[in-house]
């Protein structure tokens, strides 16, 4: 029985049915449910209709050739894609427990991005000091007691791994860090505020491969706290440290299932020859 | 050597033995044209120490800088340039608290909340501005703008600082707004994009994200209106009067170093008599005080555009 | 989400807001003040502007009184001071460009060329006093103005000079060498003819500045009740060129204006506008021809 999407079926049905039972079985619950996602910037549609469950506390990994839409569909789950004037949203993504709909004009972006967290491809810490910038995210939420925001700074920069390296200077500059620091200084800049899930879009894909174990390492301990959907070109990334992998491909949703299905049985002929090198 | 080192280098072997001599020559005027620069430079320092020796020999550089009376026509003559500088000092202060909150508050909008198409218009509309001629300015200020500030304050003089400090920070903005504009624009998107990623609005992106990345272009943009300021000439010359007396008043006439080089250059004094070497002393005060502005704007400008 | 958050969103959202209109007037301002300049200008301006007033010589009489010999002192300075500083300039920024390496000598000029962009026209003005007028005896004369307002226009030529010839890539002179060219015919062959364009624009909009500068003229000695117009460079006998003109006393636009600004009677500040208005104009004429230079030479060269 596997847990197949594919694009042109009753997508809604085939996994709110299978899905809730398989996690009801292995004790999962859904964190967010994207539904017939399309997304597109004037005349470009960049998503069709995409489908796909987001499981609470587990890694969700997207993968792909360039341009299939990943990095495009991981921004539109934190309003992101607002930021360009063209864009247009259909579909919806519920988000659980309050069942809200994060695409609806109604819901405010900034409410949406204070509950989910995204580290970027390329580590851009802001040009203040370490502590500044894991505090910041708090700052803007009105926290203003510096022993908590002390307290914060600790525990995130602990939970990122990097207490160890910057404890002693913690007041110097963000930008003298090495760059797999500075990813690990933005991770801990977004887990200081307690999100309810973090986006990662390629985060280590300008890092060398020492960083990248570090990083791959840090997520299988977070997940534990946190839902992390990740966005990789890296299929062997893919294969190491999620749970749940979404092969995508010119903006459609090939297929979804648990990662090791996807990489050693997958059942669509296409999802196959990328896996395997064959294109990409 | 420039363009990422290229150059075509020597040629060897039995071919040729050296370049020719031709391509030396071109490179030697081309040389001398760059060291005009600082030919120009030497020039007015030159011009203006010579000048001003005549005047130091008379007045020494004590009296000069602490003398609060500037009154070389008098038989009791004074030569302090304090009088000059208070009016310098007064209408170039007038003129920021116009221009720098002004021009920041222009160049953050532009920045961060304009669209593409009010930023198209409105930046080469400003930018036009700094070609415009300052008579015209000083017109301005003269004819509409003190006429205007009499309807407020009756007892207003024809010639004020309050006008022609106002007008200059008017004439004063597009500098500080293009030049902070250039700065905030070269913050990297990725930066901001991260601050917008956690929930902030653009307004806190903009003032603890942004600004505090381009503030060294921004003093640099503060210090270059500082600086034009500073020499401006044609509109105090028009519009604030020629009385160098020593007041901190806006509200009153005074002359700025450079408006009373105008006065005596369109007087009558022959060159070579005291009266009229003053304006090579004054001449170079002024420099002094520009040249340390801009050194200062061009190591803050240097700054900035190394950090990305 | 808690009701606290909520209410600091809120928060910040209204601050947001505040700050965006906030930026806006100030702009808006910004524009406005500028817009009324420009519109007095053209309101007041327009009501002595007409072919008497472009032909005239200066009166004591303001309804007679013309900008003529303001007009042709405008173009003749100009001229010089086009002829001095393009060749100077262009040729200063090749160097600095192509050849300069990096040493004190080469950083020590472009501190220079830094700080020459903003001394205050005045000072030159005082330079070329002491320099031009006492030293060289060359008198209150055209060639004087040109030469000054040719050294206040030479950081600006050189700058923008200097960025034109930086955006040509590259690759282009690479290509030029592989072939075995040297490289003064790269430059004269392959950087030169792309970089016009914007060597053009630079220039162009320096004269503009340069055609409004008023205070270094006053300090040379500009005249500004001038009678008479300066002898014609073109002459009817051999060999038709004369040099004459270069030593002959002067006036511009921007002096006559402030003359005109300076007297009690109103009538005379009506003419001041007129002036001001053509001066505007040709300031404005010359931008725009600025601009499409530069969009011509956009359009041309694609990288």
């Amino acid at each position: 029985m596997g847990w197949l999407i594919t694009s042109g079926t009753d997508r809604a049905g085939a996994f709110s049915g299978e899905w809730l039972t398989m996690m009801a079985v292995s004790s999962l619950s859904l964190k967010a449910e994207i539904r017939d996602l399309s997304f597109s910037f004037g005349p470009v549609q960049v998503l069709k209709s995409v489908t796909l469950p987001i499981t609470e506390r587990r890694v969700t990994a997207l993968i792909g050739p360039s341009g299939c839409g990943k990095t495009t569909f991981l921004r539109c789950v934190n309003r992101m894609q607002d930021l360009h004037p063209d864009a247009r949203y259909e579909g919806e993504i519920i988000l659980h427990p309050d069942k809200i709909n994060i695409l609806d004009p109604a819901v405010d972006p900034i409410e949406v991005r204070m509950r989910i967290g995204m580290v970027f491809q390329k580590p851009n810490p802001f040009p203040k000091s370490i502590f500044a910038n894991v505090v910041y995210g708090l700052q803007i939420r009105g926290i203003r007691d510096q022993a908590t925001l002390d307290e914060r700074a600790v525990q995130a920069l602990q939970d990122a791994a990097l207490w160890e390296e910057v404890k002693d200077r913690l007041h110097g500059p963000a930008t003298a860090l090495s760059g797999g620091q500075q990813q690990r200084l933005c991770i801990a800049r977004a887990l200081a505020t307690n999100p309810e899930m973090i986006l990662f879009d390629e985060p280590t894909s300008a890092l060398d491969p020492v960083a990248t174990s570090k990083i791959e390492e840090l997520m299988t301990d977070l997940k534990q706290k946190v839902t992390i959907v990740i966005v990789t070109h890296n299929m062997q990334q893919a294969a190491r440290v999620s749970d749940f992998t979404a092969f995508m491909f010119l903006g459609k949703l090939i297929e979804f299932d648990r990662t090791d299905t996807i990489f050693t049985n997958p059942s669509s002929k296409l999802t196959e020859e990328y896996v395997t090198g064959r294109f990409g | 050597m420039k363009n990422g080192g290229i150059d075509p280098g020597r040629p060897q072997g039995p071919v040729t033995h050296r370049r020719k001599p031709s391509e030396r020559v071109i490179e030697v005027l081309l040389l001398l044209s760059a060291l005009s620069s600082i030919g120009i430079t030497l020039g007015i320092v030159g011009v203006l120490l010579y000048e001003s020796a005549v005047f130091f020999q008379k007045v020494s550089i004590l009296d000069f800088l602490t003398d609060t009376q500037w009154t070389p026509l008098f038989s009791n003559a004074h030569y302090g340039i304090l009088p000059l500088l208070a009016g310098t000092l007064t209408t170039t202060a007038v003129a920021l608290v116009l221009a720098l909150p002004l021009g920041t508050i222009t160049a953050v909008y532009l920045s961060e909340y304009a669209s593409a198409t009010v930023r198209e218009t409105v930046k080469p509309f400003l930018e036009l501005l700094t070609s415009v001629p300052t008579v015209i300015f000083g017109y301005f200020a003269l004819l509409v703008v003190t006429p205007c500030l009499q309807l407020l304050w009756p007892n207003l003089p024809g010639f004020n600082m309050l006008a022609a400090g106002l007008v200059i920070g008017v004439m004063i903005i597009p500098y500080i707004s293009s030049v902070s504009e250039d700065a905030m624009h070269a913050v990297p998107v990725h930066i901001r994009e991260g601050s917008l990623a956690m929930g902030a609005t653009r307004m806190q992106t903009a003032i603890r994200v942004v600004l505090p990345s381009a503030v060294s272009g921004i003093a640099a943009a503060y210090v270059l209106g500082i600086s034009r300021a500073i020499g401006e000439t044609m509109v105090v010359a028009i519009a604030a009067g020629m009385q160098p007396t020593l007041t901190w008043n806006p509200m009153e006439p005074a002359a700025t170093v450079t408006a009373y080089i105008v006065q005596v250059s369109l007087g009558d004094l022959p060159h070579g008599s005291i009266g009229y070497q003053t304006i090579f002393a004054a001449g170079l005060t002024l420099f002094v005080i520009t040249f340390l502005f801009n050194v200062a704007g061009y190591v803050l400008r240097t700054r900035y555009h190394r950090k990305y | 989400m808690s009701h606290e958050i909520h209410q600091v969103i809120a928060d910040n959202k209204r601050v947001d807001r505040l700050f965006r209109w906030a930026g806006l007037g100030g702009m808006a301002f910004a524009v406005f003040i500028l817009l009324l300049l420009l519109i007095t200008l053209g309101v007041e301006g327009s009501q002595r502007l007409s072919w008497q007033f472009l032909t005239s010589y200066p009166s004591r009489v303001a309804s007679r009184a013309g900008i003529l010999p303001a007009c042709v002192g405008t173009v003749l300075v100009m001229l010089v001071t086009a002829l001095t500083s393009i060749p100077l300039g262009v040729a200063a920024a090749i160097y600095l460009e192509e050849y300069a390496p990096k040493n004190w000598l080469t950083a020590m000029i472009e501190i220079n060329i830094a700080n020459l962009a903003g001394v205050p026209s005045i000072v030159y003005g005082l330079m070329a006093l002491g320099l031009f007028v006492y030293q060289l005896h060359l008198g209150h004369s055209i060639l004087t103005a040109g030469l000054t307002l040719a050294l206040l226009c030479l950081p600006v030529v050189i700058i923008t000079a200097r960025e034109a010839i930086r955006s040509v890539p590259v690759a282009i002179r690479e290509a030029a060498y592989a072939l075995g060219a040297t490289k003064w015919q790269t430059i004269r062959d392959h950087v030169m003819p792309y970089s016009t364009g914007g060597i053009l624009t630079g220039v162009i909009i320096a004269l503009s500045r340069a055609i409004g500068e008023t205070a270094p003229l006053i300090t040379i000695g500009a005249l500004s009740f001038i009678a008479f117009l300066p002898s014609s460079p073109v002459t009817a006998d051999p060999p038709f060129l004369s040099v004459r003109w270069l030593f002959d006393p002067f006036t511009v636009l921007p002096m006559q204006m402030f003359n005109w600004v300076s007297r009690p009677q109103e009538a005379f500040h009506l003419n001041a506008a007129s002036a001001g208005l053509v001066l505007m104009v040709v300031t404005l004429a010359m931008n725009g021809l600025a601009y499409y230079v530069r969009y011509r030479s956009r359009r041309r060269i694609q990288w």
